[in-house]
């Protein structure tokens, strides 16, 4: 510690597993975001995706309340948020709009768009995926035209409110910490939509990742429109994003309020490594150079020539690396908003553990859960055509995976 | 109604209904009652056991003590202060006694030297203040005077000053030579205050270029000046100034802080 | 000596007597009006703060720290210690409970030096309890802030709230804690214990709406100031002539 804390702050409240649960919902926000891109924008290209976006979406928002309960100090009380919440309270109101997101937007739209399928596939299987399967269509076994036609406008409709809730989900999340006027480095109106837009650029990347990967495990080739279409995206998505935390560092610097030297000190001496290194310059510059420098509007215009594989690998590596950066935008909020006394005349340290229920071993199985749980989903609700009978779809809906 | 919509309708009543089922098991009976709060838990604080009985509740048995107290300078001292919480004490005095604090650390907590504690307040330096000795042996704690009846020295209530002026060039200069202090202000000190001067020539005497050495300032014929408290000065000259050129609108002490009147 | 009056023993048993008498008739009469004579809507409690008579001495600490049964490491009420130096520095350390704090600089090099009490502020639009998601802190009707350990899930949101510092986790419970101004001491009629053991009188207690009490006394009388009023959450811990370098 250095300088002075008031005693009771010196030792941090949120650690790793509060840096997880923004970085968690981030990704589900984004992914969605990219799967309402084809569903209501039409964005053909990233049809691959689609379902695959809605499944790694799912698969999150499973695992985003665990780090939560993981921390609080009573998780058998937590169902008091539901019971009693406070309606002041933006911690208690997300409560609902997770909820909300979950089974309004999320598992409908799923159930939506797989229902046709998931009576197909009961027809031909048997044993435990034919009852799992026929648990997933609740019954409703209809697939006649009409019924097939109401499916796909309902999909429609759940994305277009879907994409508000996607915004509020992790909107809301900046706001949670935005909202607190004790703490000047949160304290900022634009927080809730920098989360918004760090939310997106990592769920475009995660999804770009989990495709490029899932083509490696299947052994399929991945679709060349595709993976630029993405990094199109990912570049737009990160240049807003670079702009709105550029605006909010220069008119920190520029009003130059009291906390400023503070707050200078802290990024300068705290966060040197995890804001000016890795997720400025690693996690954003270097990614918006990259993906400037291959992206299909450079290549039209033939600046710069470069082959498809090195382009392949570049957007890999551009996506792991704003992964990586948005990792450390949410560390360097959640964890620097604790670093410096609310005296403004002090700085303190977070101590990681390795062990216990706030340790890094337990953030690390909680970021590898998803993937799990993806790859059951994935079994369980197969996003591509040839891993199970065809999908049968009435034409210029929906998405069909074509590989 | 197309068959989906029924089915979903069907899921998100069964879930409503399980909510509101919950609510009614879960949500404790008292929440809302006055707040958005459980009511019972004010209760529940209000009734945690108290460990500071108060100092009324000391006269009903040690009346003596307490009123040698009230007319002494420690008179607006609780009697726990010193002597820790007592409740335990009021409900069974025989059994269960609260300290008695006789060892010479404990004193310093409040009286040794600090010099962010205010002026006015008695302090002592432990170190070389009867050192090895209880305070009890020569100040009665209830009603503290010292050994004397009153303060021997100004630095027993304004240490700060008195240690910032022996480090000053006024080293030698006594505390009375320039404040009139009432006897009475040894006694109380607020009511009785001591004087500060009013004039640029109560300064000149020594300072001003016409002032000269009948001007009345003691100075040993070694050279080498001494202060009261037997500190040595260097043998520098008193700086002179031409009174009617330096700060003509002002009281020497409103630029000039006496105690430490160095310029640099 | 035994025929001459009193002896000590005797003495003592009747003082026990007497002393046991009163207590069960005061306990009676605070608990009455603890129980059902004590209206919370008739008081509205505060504190009124004198930084200039504090010594530094960390007596309310242990005081607290022993009414409460505060957690080793936690801090409901502390003390700071400010130095402001010659050369334009601003120096702030928490005094420790135990052991004389020795002050940081060299005094020749002190411009101005102060001791600032500090404890949860009680505000009237308390943060801490706008951002409690499931209602377990709340202001009372007498205007002190507590927390319901019972019903807290320990989400720390409002310890992040707290502009103060005020606010810790106590491991013990696993629910978020702070000064609670005494609050089972001050419906009895007694003084937070911090009050009542402070040697110089730096902390004022007493009601606000009541204009007989010593608190309208010190308000009537000095210019007082609160922390960071403008984060405007009302406090009800007022600091008389607080010095511009206070945070």
């Amino acid at each position: 510690m250095t300088g002075y804390m008031y005693p009771n702050e010196i030792e941090l409240q949120w650690g790793l597993l509060i840096v997880l649960y923004p970085y968690i919902t981030g990704l589900v926000a984004g992914a969605f975001i990219l799967a309402s891109l084809e569903r209501v924008f039409n964005v053909r290209e990233v049809q691959p995706t689609y379902r695959l976006a809605l499944l790694t979406a799912l698969a999150f928002l499973l695992v985003a309340p665990l780090p939560l309960l993981a921390h609080l100090g009573h998780p058998e009380r937590s169902f008091e948020i539901f019971l009693t919440p406070n309606v002041r309270s933006a911690m208690a109101m997300f409560g609902f709009v997770y909820a909300w997101y979950l089974m309004v937007v999320l598992l409908l739209e799923i159930w939506f768009d797989y229902r046709h399928d998931l009576i197909t596939w009961t027809a031909g299987e048997s044993g435990f995926m034919r009852f799992v399967h026929r648990v997933m269509t609740l019954g409703a076994t209809d697939v006649s035209p009409r019924a097939l036609r109401f499916d796909n406008a309902a999909g429609r409709i759940i994305t277009i409110i879907g994409i508000p809730s996607a915004f509020l989900l992790h909107g809301y999340v900046g706001f949670i910490f935005g909202s607190v006027k004790a703490n000047p480095w949160w304290s900022s109106v634009l927080i809730p939509v920098v989360f918004l837009f760090s939310a997106i650029v990592s769920g475009i990347a995660a999804v770009l990742l989990i495709y490029v990967i899932s083509g490696v495990i299947r052994r399929k080739p991945v679709d060349e429109l595709c993976m630029g279409k993405l990094a199109s995206f990912l570049f737009y998505a990160l240049t807003v994003d670079f702009s709105l935390e550029m605006l909010d560092f220069i008119h920190r610097l520029y009003t130059a309020e009291e906390s400023i030297k503070i707050l200078s000190a802290l990024v300068t001496s705290r966060l040197f490594i995890s804001l000016v290194v890795l997720q400025l310059l690693l996690g954003t510059v270097i990614p918006l150079i990259t993906l400037a420098l291959t992206s299909p509007a450079f290549e039209r215009r033939a600046i710069v020539k470069v082959p498809a594989a090195m382009r392949r690998r570049i957007f890999v590596v551009a996506a792991m690396l704003v992964e990586v950066g948005i990792f450390c935008t949410r560390w360097n909020i959640v964890i620097g908003g604790q670093l410096f006394s609310k005296s403004l005349r002090g700085l303190t340290v977070y101590k990681l553990q390795m062990y216990g229920l706030e340790g890094l071993w337990v953030s690390i199985g909680l970021v590898l859960l998803p993937l799990a749980i993806l790859l059951v989903l994935i079994r369980l609700l197969p996003p591509w055509t040839d891993a199970g009978p065809p999908a049968h779809r009435a034409p210029g809906t929906g998405a069909v995976v074509t590989f | 109604m197309p068959q989906q919509v029924t089915r979903l309708l069907v899921m998100f009543l069964l879930f409503g209904v399980a909510l509101v089922v919950a609510r009614h098991f879960l949500v404790p009976a008292t929440f809302g009652q006055i707040g958005h709060y459980r009511a019972a838990a004010i209760p529940q604080i209000a009734a945690r056991p108290v460990r500071y009985a108060g100092r009324e509740a000391c006269a009903d048995c040690h009346s003596d003590e307490v009123e040698a107290h009230d007319r002494g300078r420690h008179q607006f001292v609780g009697c726990e202060t010193c002597h820790g919480p007592a409740a335990a004490h009021v409900e069974n005095p025989t059994e269960v006694k609260p300290r008695v604090p006789r060892e010479r650390e404990f004193c310093p907590r409040c009286h040794g030297y600090d010099p962010s504690r205010p002026t006015g307040f008695p302090q002592i330096e432990p170190a070389s203040h009867n050192p090895g000795q209880s305070c009890v042996t020569c100040h009665a704690p209830h009603a503290p005077v010292p050994p004397s009846g009153a303060p021997s020295s100004c630095a027993a209530c304004h240490g700060e000053i008195a240690r910032t002026k022996a480090a000053s060039r006024h080293a030698a200069v006594p505390c009375t030579r320039c404040h009139e202090v009432p006897d009475q202000h040894r006694e109380t000190p607020r009511t009785s205050p001591a004087t500060k001067p009013a004039t640029r020539e109560f300064c000149g005497e020594c300072h001003a270029k016409t002032a000269g050495e009948a001007s009345g300032v003691r100075r040993p014929a070694s050279g080498v000046r001494t202060s009261d408290t037997g500190l040595r000065t260097p043998d520098i000259a008193i700086p002179k100034i031409d009174m009617s050129q330096h700060g003509q609108r002002f009281l020497c002490q409103q630029c000039h802080y006496p105690h430490s009147p160095e310029v640099r | 000596m035994d025929d001459e009056g009193l002896d000590r023993r005797e003495f003592l048993q009747r003082c026990g007597a007497a002393a046991a008498i009163a207590w069960v008739v005061r306990v009676a009469t605070t608990e009455a009006e603890q129980r059902g004579d004590y209206k919370a809507a008739d008081h509205l409690y505060g504190m009124a703060i004198d930084p200039a008579k504090c010594i530094g001495c960390a007596r309310c600490m242990e005081a607290c720290r022993a009414e409460n049964d505060v957690e080793a490491g936690a801090v409901r009420t502390w003390v700071e210690r400010y130095v402001l130096t010659t050369d334009g520095q601003t120096i702030v350390q928490a005094i420790d409970e135990k052991h004389q704090t020795k002050a940081p600089v060299d005094e020749h090099k002190i411009l101005r030096t102060f001791f600032v009490p500090k404890l949860c502020n009680h505000c009237a639009n308390a943060p801490c309890v706008q951002v409690c998601p499931v209602g377990a802190t709340f202001t009372t009707p007498d205007g002190v802030v507590l927390v319901d350990k019972d019903y807290c899930i320990g989400c720390r949101y409002c310890i992040q709230a707290c502009p103060y510092g005020a606010r810790y986790l106590d491991t013990r419970t696993r629910t978020a804690d702070k000064c609670t101004f005494c609050y089972h001491r001050i419906t009895r009629g007694l003084v937070p214990a911090c009050v009542e053991v402070c040697p110089s009188g730096a902390r004022i207690f007493g009601e606000l709406k009541d204009r007989n009490s010593p608190l309208a006394r010190y308000m009537r009388f000095s210019k007082l100031q609160v922390l960071k009023p403008h984060l405007n959450t009302e406090p009800h811990v007022y600091y008389a002539n607080l010095d511009g370098e206070v945070r």
